[in-house]
């Protein structure tokens, strides 16, 4: 036995499949620890439409309500912020919202289902802050031409008040619109799309 | 008396006769140059930091609750209740910061004395590795206390991922196994960071040194001492200038261990939050997924490499580009083996060209710094008055971020294309007898 030739060919391929066999078996192995990582079914199961009365709501308010942990900008926006908004266009990066960020129905000049109701995931397109409310229509410190929208506290960003981001700063998109649509004239719903609607 | 541990000795040698050998060939008989200066205190200083954090780190466990809904109280907790929790919490937090300034002089050693070049390639890339590790258990350390700057950082570092095509936005879900940083995100993090880095830390840290002693220290002249003469004090074939590392540079290393505790003891009794700089102040609100902090800024050692992130604006849709800068600001710093062209190691005998563009290197990462803080957001409207900040800073930003990147591109033109002038190397060390 112990004269008998070696057969390199054998060995080479008994060494190759042993190898790939225990490579694939590591592999999937690995497949449940890496999937243990994904939301949970109990994070997935928070996410719930959220039904929010606008009854409140004042002119030229915001209103934060959490939907999926996330904030959701509920904003009343008054004529004088709606009649600067086509004024803006030249100063955005997709004024026309062409970027997929909306639902279609709110695929429009003010990004919402009614003009005066502004509904946005408050999430910076940059690395998901929360930018913050700058309602009014006078200069700000970052803006001395500032005509009314959201500021990033974090790296700058600025959109207007139908959260599209302005030329220049980090966050490369408009902000997200939800899936909404009103119970009634007073009754927002976040999280399902109107009827009809996809 | 000394019978007895001899016994000991020899009964422990016939039964692990690998310790002895490994103890000479790592202390006594491991020969470095005998020419290190200050400068050379930095990589054991490091190590006993690393002590540091592990010891108060298995303290803090001992009364750290890891969830969401008790993880701020339990340091609140440590902080007023348990006896003596807030003097390891402040080594611990203390230490973390010190960690990074002594790694960060530490690495400017090896880059001002060349020690990356051949035949030390290998102890750089291991020294990188244990960086980036540093800088990922330094982030998920930050998280733990679950403050708000906790949360909003962790959001904002996770969110690096999202930009990247395709797979992003399920990437940063997979981080986090929630849809923002939640309870399972906190408890993954606390288990990477008092377990599964520390340990990928431990093994790097045991490669780096057995690297570099398979090739020997650099040293301030830049010379080989291996191929030097032959023969000293303590052994015939070994270099001439080169001493036992123990007890020569254990005692040296002593005195900086000294010096070092004054400095952290200072820190730890009399400023432990270093006026918002080491614990930041909008951590000691609990975490609010509803509301950001004012201003969103990591903690000093992160400023330059962030402030990159913020100076490259968004190009054709993606954010991707600014995080992609940070990760190459990293990541070239693993090329400078091969980016670095030149044969003289040390800055003592380089061109004038190295020196100025070293120089200007140092500048613009404390000119990121300030960017990433804060700080020319401040100085900006203080010295200048009414200008439009976003012009400005972007401007300075984006001139440093120019520079950091151009110090590589330049070292790799100016040692390719020959245009160095460097001085003649001595033989030996300069501090031969």
């Amino acid at each position: 036995m112990a004269n008998e030739v070696v057969d390199h060919g054998r060995r080479r391929f008994l060494t190759a499949t042993t190898a790939v066999v225990g490579g694939i078996g590591i592999v999937s192995a690995a497949v449940p620890f890496i999937k243990s990582w994904e939301p949970s079914a109990r994070a997935k199961a928070a996410g719930a439409p959220v039904t929010q009365s606008l009854k409140k709501v004042e002119l030229g308010q915001q209103l934060i309500v959490a939907w999926r942990s996330l904030p959701i900008f509920i904003v009343n926006r008054t004529p004088a912020q709606l009649a600067e908004l086509p004024k803006a266009d030249p100063l955005l990066v997709d004024p026309k919202s062409e970027v997929d960020q909306q639902p279609k129905y709110a695929q429009n000049e003010t990004r919402s289902i009614k003009p005066e109701w502004l509904v946005m995931i408050g999430i910076c397109t940059h690395l998901g802050c929360v930018p913050d409310f700058y309602g009014e229509i006078k200069p700000e410190p970052f803006d001395p031409n500032w005509k009314s929208g959201y500021y990033c506290p974090c790296h700058h960003s600025r959109y207007d008040i139908a959260g599209r981001v302005y030329k220049n700063v980090p966050a490369p998109k408009n902000m997200v619109i939800p899936p909404y649509h009103f119970v009634d004239d007073t009754t927002v719903q976040i999280g399902v799309d109107p009827e009809g609607a996809a | 008396m000394a019978n007895v541990f001899t016994n000991i000795g020899d009964w422990v040698n016939e039964r692990a006769p690998g310790m002895m050998p490994m103890y000479r060939a790592h202390m006594t008989e491991y020969y470095a140059p005998r020419n290190f200066n200050l400068w050379y205190y930095f990589g054991s200083l490091a190590i006993l930091v690393l002590v540091n954090q592990i010891i108060t780190g298995i303290f803090l466990t001992m009364n750290y609750n890891p969830s969401a809904a008790g993880a701020f109280d339990s340091v609140q907790y440590i902080m007023r209740d348990v006896e003596w929790g807030w003097l390891i919490r402040y080594m611990h937090s203390t230490g973390a910061s010190l960690f990074f300034v002594v790694v960060f002089l530490h690495m400017f050693r090896g880059i001002m004395y060349g020690s990356y070049k051949k035949p030390r390639e290998l102890v750089w890339l291991l020294g990188m590795l244990i960086f980036l590790v540093l800088m990922a258990e330094a982030f998920m350390g930050y998280v733990l206390p679950w403050g708000n700057m906790s949360f909003w950082g962790a959001k904002v570092i996770i969110s690096l991922f999202g930009t990247i095509p395709y797979i992003g936005n399920s990437l940063v879900d997979w981080i986090m196994g929630d849809f923002l940083p939640a309870d399972a995100t906190l408890n993954r993090f606390f288990a990477l960071h008092v377990i599964a880095l520390p340990l990928v830390l431990l093994l790097l840290v045991v490669l780096h040194i057995a690297a570099l002693h398979e090739v020997g220290s650099n040293n301030p002249d830049g010379v080989e001492i291996k191929k030097g003469p032959k023969g000293n004090r303590w052994d015939a074939l070994k270099p001439a200038d080169g001493i036992p590392f123990h007890p020569y540079y254990t005692v040296k290393d002593l005195v900086g261990v000294g010096f070092f505790l004054l400095i952290a003891a200072f820190i730890i009794f009399f400023a432990p939050t270093l006026g918002g700089w080491f614990l930041e102040h909008d951590n000691a609100i609990p975490a609010n997924n509803l509301l950001t902090p004012a201003e969103i800024k990591p903690v000093w050692y992160f400023t330059p490499f962030y402030a990159i992130v913020r100076m490259i604006p968004s190009f054709l849709g993606s954010a991707v580009w600014g995080v992609l800068a940070m990760f190459s600001a990293i990541a070239v710093l693993f090329g400078m083996p091969w980016l670095d062209r030149g044969q003289v190691k040390s800055i003592r005998y380089r061109g004038t060209g190295y020196k100025v563009a070293l120089g200007i290197f140092v500048l613009s990462f404390f000119g990121l710094g300030a960017v990433g803080a804060g700080i020319t957001a401040e100085v900006i409207p203080a010295w200048f008055g009414d200008v439009d900040l976003t012009t400005w800073e972007n401007l300075f930003g984006r001139l440093m971020t120019l520079l950091y990147f151009g110090f590589f591109a330049f070292l790799w033109a100016y040692t390719y294309f020959g245009w160095e002038k460097t001085k003649p190397v001595p033989d030996r060390v300069t501090t031969h007898d």
